[in-house]
């Protein structure tokens, strides 16, 4: 069966909340009743079928032919199935998902996988602010998951993050892991200022020596244990890393002192 | 009886009887075989059996570092046990004493199974809050500092209540030098069969038992039929020829495994020959007694 394809006719003229649009929310709707959907999010909001031409039935398999950054909220709350987007999201893409993968293969704005609890996110391009972390008065940001963006991650990628895995392949802005409780964040390239800043536990994995890191994570030298080799297989085998990131005996950083001081910076190169 | 002629090698009739178990795997690894063998020896010793160790454990086959999870030479161990409250605990203690200590091993979980074990979900706490929970790629891992730096172990194991333990032969030879030859050449057989251990020193019982015994609280007493001393005094299995036996003990996480194990050593074993090994291969049953399993000689022989 033909995937469900939304193909974009224009530049949408305002932003879209399309968290409507996932496999389980369009579950036993007709091409027709899909298409009535509002979507827009100004005064007279436009439908699906003003933005999109609507084309297959397979809804566990969802195509958005073309992007744009006001395309908000895609894949939010999606529990299982694909939705793929052939361009540029906006803000928030998969908030809140709980299975399933979501694929852009464009741009992502801020906040992509915020509050994130399972399932897979991947972005081909760079990653706004705020990568699977909280929303204003939320406690935790992602709880699960595994979120891998192509590009650069903007700042405070994790932050508040709990559980989970988010793999950046060309670095990212200041305060990676901020506040974070615990999951791993994999970072290939320059890192911003202070990752790890108030983290109570977690693993921020590097394959390089950060160049800013807060005094108050404590050198605790080169060890030589398992856990790199095992996660770099997992990193490979799960494709999204072509070759080692750790090494057998990466330096280690403990931290943040200034909270629990139980989380690590580990990386390849010093 | 009727009579079976192998090789020169007289088959008894008969059929080994084994019974239903509860067993797990783990895989232990460590910078060489040396020591991920030396960590499952270490955990595995005095398991011989569940009469008097509560577990039956040994090394089921070794795993080049190809193979295991952190690309490191490893061993597979395989503990069993007749329920799962004792073979949590003996795993538990045998984890926590052998392999936690044992110079930079690592475990995981060698088994898929219908229910869990705790492995590192209970040895977490050596940790003292420095311990590191780790999930990625479907597993859940525990990071444990110790002295030589981080002792890694799966959260879990599977438990299977599929296993099958007593598997047996009896090797009966003119002197204890060629009995002993032949059950060696059993027991090497044996070991290239994956899913089954051999969980007696070596792999080799001398003790064959029966069930019971003349003195109170005896679950097992001296098998006289075949104790060659006794010959005449009892009602004994043996012939003039027979001098000396021993037995092959096979627990296995299948039924089929079991099967397997057996034909392998009756085949080395009938391979050898009577002149340098056994005249004459038999099983231990209790007439049916002990447990459901039953595995013909006849069925098995190659």
């Amino acid at each position: 069966m033909k995937p469900l394809t939304f193909t974009l006719r224009s530049e949408p003229d305002e932003r879209l909340d399309l968290s409507g649009l996932t496999p389980q929310k369009l579950n036993g709707m007709q091409p027709a009743d899909i298409a009535r959907l509002p979507i827009g999010t100004s005064r007279r909001p436009a439908t699906v079928g003003d933005v999109f031409k609507v084309e297959g039935r397979d809804i566990s398999s969802i195509v958005f032919s073309g992007g744009s950054g006001r395309f908000d909220l895609v894949g939010a709350e999606m529990t299982a199935g694909k939705i793929r987007v052939e361009g540029d999201v906006g803000a928030r893409a998969g908030r809140r998902m709980a299975g399933g993968l979501l694929n852009i293969e464009g741009k992502a704005g801020l906040q992509a996988g915020s509050g994130m609890r399972n399932g897979r996110i991947e972005i081909a391009g760079d990653a706004g602010d705020g990568l699977g972390g909280p929303m204003v008065g939320e406690i935790h940001g992602m709880t699960g998951g595994i979120v891998i963006v192509g590009g650069k991650a903007g700042h405070r990628p994790g932050e508040k993050m709990r559980r989970g895995i988010i793999a950046l392949l060309k670095g990212c802005g200041d305060y990676a892991g901020l506040g974070m409780t615990a999951g791993t964040i994999v970072a290939i390239g320059r890192v911003g200022l202070y990752p790890g800043h108030l983290m109570k536990r977690g693993s921020l994995l590097f394959d390089r020596r950060p160049a800013a890191l807060s005094p108050t994570f404590i050198d605790c030298g080169r060890v030589e244990i398992v856990f790199p080799a095992l996660f770099d297989r997992y990193l490979m085998e799960d494709k999204i890393l072509d070759r080692p990131l750790l090494g057998k005996k990466p330096f280690r950083f403990g931290g943040d002192n200034a909270v629990l001081g139980t989380g690590e910076i580990m990386f390849a190169r010093g | 009886m009727q009579e079976l002629i192998r090789n020169g090698i007289e088959i008894d009739d008969t059929f080994a009887e084994a019974f239903g178990m509860r067993a797990t795997a783990i895989i232990i690894t460590a910078p060489n075989l040396k020591w991920a063998r030396q960590a499952a020896t270490t955990m595995s010793g005095f398991a011989t059996s569940v009469i008097g160790c509560g577990c039956e454990a040994a090394i089921d086959i070794d795993i080049p570092a190809s193979g295991t999870p952190d690309g490191r030479p490893g061993c597979r161990v395989m503990i069993f046990a007749m329920g799962t409250d004792e073979l949590q605990k003996q795993l538990k203690t045998r984890l926590g004493q052998c392999v936690l200590t044992s110079p930079g091993s690592a475990c995981f979980s060698g088994l898929e199974g219908s229910a869990s074990l705790d492995l590192g979900s209970s040895l977490r706490y050596f940790g003292d809050g420095w311990q590191i929970s780790k999930k990625f790629g479907g597993k859940h891992y525990w990071r444990v500092p110790v002295m030589d730096g981080e002792f890694l172990c799966e959260a879990k194991t599977g438990l299977t209540k599929e296993a099958v333990g007593g598997g047996n032969l009896f090797l009966l030879a003119t002197d204890g030098a060629k009995a002993l030859a032949a059950a060696e050449r059993a027991v090497a057989a044996i070991e290239k069969v994956p899913g089954a251990i051999m969980p007696f020193p070596g792999g080799i019982v001398r003790s064959g038992s029966k069930i019971g015994g003349k003195y109170k609280g005896m679950m097992a007493s001296t098998n006289d039929a075949y104790a060659p001393t006794l010959r005449g005094v009892t009602k004994s299995a043996l012939g003039p020829d027979i001098n000396a036996i021993l037995e092959i003990v096979i627990d296995g996480e299948t039924s089929e495994a079991v099967a397997a194990a057996m034909r392998a050593g009756l085949k080395a074993v009938i391979n050898f020959g009577p002149r340098r090994g056994a005249l004459r291969i038999s099983a231990g049953n209790y007439g049916g007694k002990l447990g459901k399993f039953h595995y013909h000689l006849r069925d098995l022989l190659p």
